[in-house]
């Protein structure tokens, strides 16, 4: 699957896409633990809920801060700087930044790509395609209503949800803190 | 049918590099409706600049539940009138949805809306849009704006404006589009989404709304009588 993924990005050339060119942090390092290819759109692995669900389940040692996004909303473009903060703060630990898009599919070139290029992001971007949302959010978290953003915060069985935005780097630095491991 | 997809893309990877590439863009030229923007934001500049509104989880906890009475509330509206749900004659519900001018998943449901308050609201189900959101933090969602929206989409329906937003705490509104519906007694009887499609009503496979309102037409209970959906936080004023 990775020779594949490799292969698509390579295949796929034309426009580079910051994700091609950051792709040590984007590329997926984790490989699903069945059988599931994950699909790229323009270089940004993509899938539905059941596709993306073990991203919530790693059994490692990492700590996993999990953010759900999208471009247009506004509350959410305002804290990513925090995650982005936090992404390069840990970078030789093991913590992991996964920022979960629900840009829809179409909006990947028009609006996603030219985001995260504009804004440089190191942290891996993924898209959530899956419109039936409530047969997931309650999956993520039974807390969570549905607003975005809402972040997820687990290692191992550890694990927390915030349905908030975070209004500073020590704010988001504070809860994520207690589940990394020493 | 995407892990078929995904198969194909891999096989034709193998065999011709660039055949592949095209597959997958077609795959990704579906046409979808097209939303406005919420944010265009870059993301370095000062957050502080930026208005964040902050959830409230307190909000959620005292928010009304199925089987729960509302309380009614006065509130102006895009007419240039006070409403409340017990002015409204002949009715046998309410269809009260949080929503708003800016948020994308608001735009996505506002035709579908229209043609649910042209459907129900002769059968004594009428939709009564309220907007939470504090037009100080989000300013396309003044009652100006509120008002220029409801004239450019001719809304049937009342499109009211919670202002002070003591509303929609009450009812534990956290995003947009959310809708509570209440019986002819003002009793809560379904919490949640409109359908399970907010992108493309035409992929829509469960009615949820359409469904309660059959439910209690039928003297049943609504089922499910709670459903969750992708939104908008609503927009508090900052403290």
């Amino acid at each position: 699957m990775i020779l594949l993924v490799t292969g698509m990005v390579a295949a796929c050339g034309g426009t580079p896409t910051p994700n091609e060119a950051t792709s040590t942090k984007n590329t997926p390092t984790e490989v699903a633990p069945r059988a599931v290819a994950v699909k790229q759109a323009h270089g940004i692995p993509m899938g539905s809920f059941d596709e993306l669900e073990y991203l919530f389940h790693l059994d490692t040692d990492t700590t996993y801060i999990i953010n759900f996004w999208a471009t247009w909303c506004k509350p959410c473009v305002a804290e990513l700087p925090y995650f982005e903060q936090l992404t390069a703060a840990y970078a030789d630990q093991p913590v992991k930044v996964r920022l979960i898009s629900l840009d829809f599919p179409k909006q990947i070139e028009s609006r996603l790509l030219p985001f995260i290029e504009k804004n440089q992001l190191q942290s891996e971007v993924w898209v959530l395609d899956d419109p039936d949302a409530n047969s997931w959010i309650d999956k993520v978290s039974p807390q969570w209503s549905g607003a975005i953003p809402a972040t997820v915060v687990y290692r191992r069985d550890q694990r927390g949800f915030w349905e908030q935005s975070f209004e500073s780097y020590e704010e988001l630095n504070t809860i994520v803190k207690p589940f990394i491991k020493n | 049918m995407k892990q078929f997809l995904v198969m194909l893309i891999g096989l034709a990877l193998l065999g011709t590099g660039m055949t592949a590439c095209s597959t997958a863009s077609n795959e990704e030229g579906n046409a979808e409706a097209t939303t406005t923007s919420e944010a265009d934001v870059n993301v370095n500049q000062a957050p502080e600049a930026q208005a964040v509104a902050v959830n409230n989880e307190a909000d959620q906890l005292t928010g009304y539940q199925v089987g729960d009475k509302a309380t009614d509330f006065k509130l102006m509206g895009t007419d240039d009138k006070e409403h409340s749900l017990g002015d409204m004659a002949d009715v046998k519900g309410y269809v009260i949805t949080f929503t708003c001018n800016h948020c994308p998943y608001s735009v996505l449901y506002e035709d579908r809306l229209i043609d649910f308050h042209n459907a129900y609201a002769a059968k004594g189900y009428p939709v009564i849009a309220i907007n939470p959101n504090d037009p100080r933090v989000q300013p396309e969602d003044s009652i100006e704006l509120m008002k220029e929206r409801a004239k450019e989409k001719s809304f049937p329906f009342l499109y009211l404006f919670d202002e002070g937003q003591a509303i929609y705490p009450q009812y534990g509104a956290t995003r947009t589009p959310h809708v509570f519906l209440l019986d002819k007694d003002m009793v809560v009887r379904y919490i949640g989404a409109i359908d399970n499609n907010a992108r493309e009503a035409s992929a829509v496979t469960e009615k949820y709304l359409e469904k309660a309102i059959e439910a209690l037409e039928a003297g049943q209970q609504p089922d499910p009588n709670f459903t969750k959906a992708v939104g908008c936080t609503i927009k508090a004023k900052k403290s």
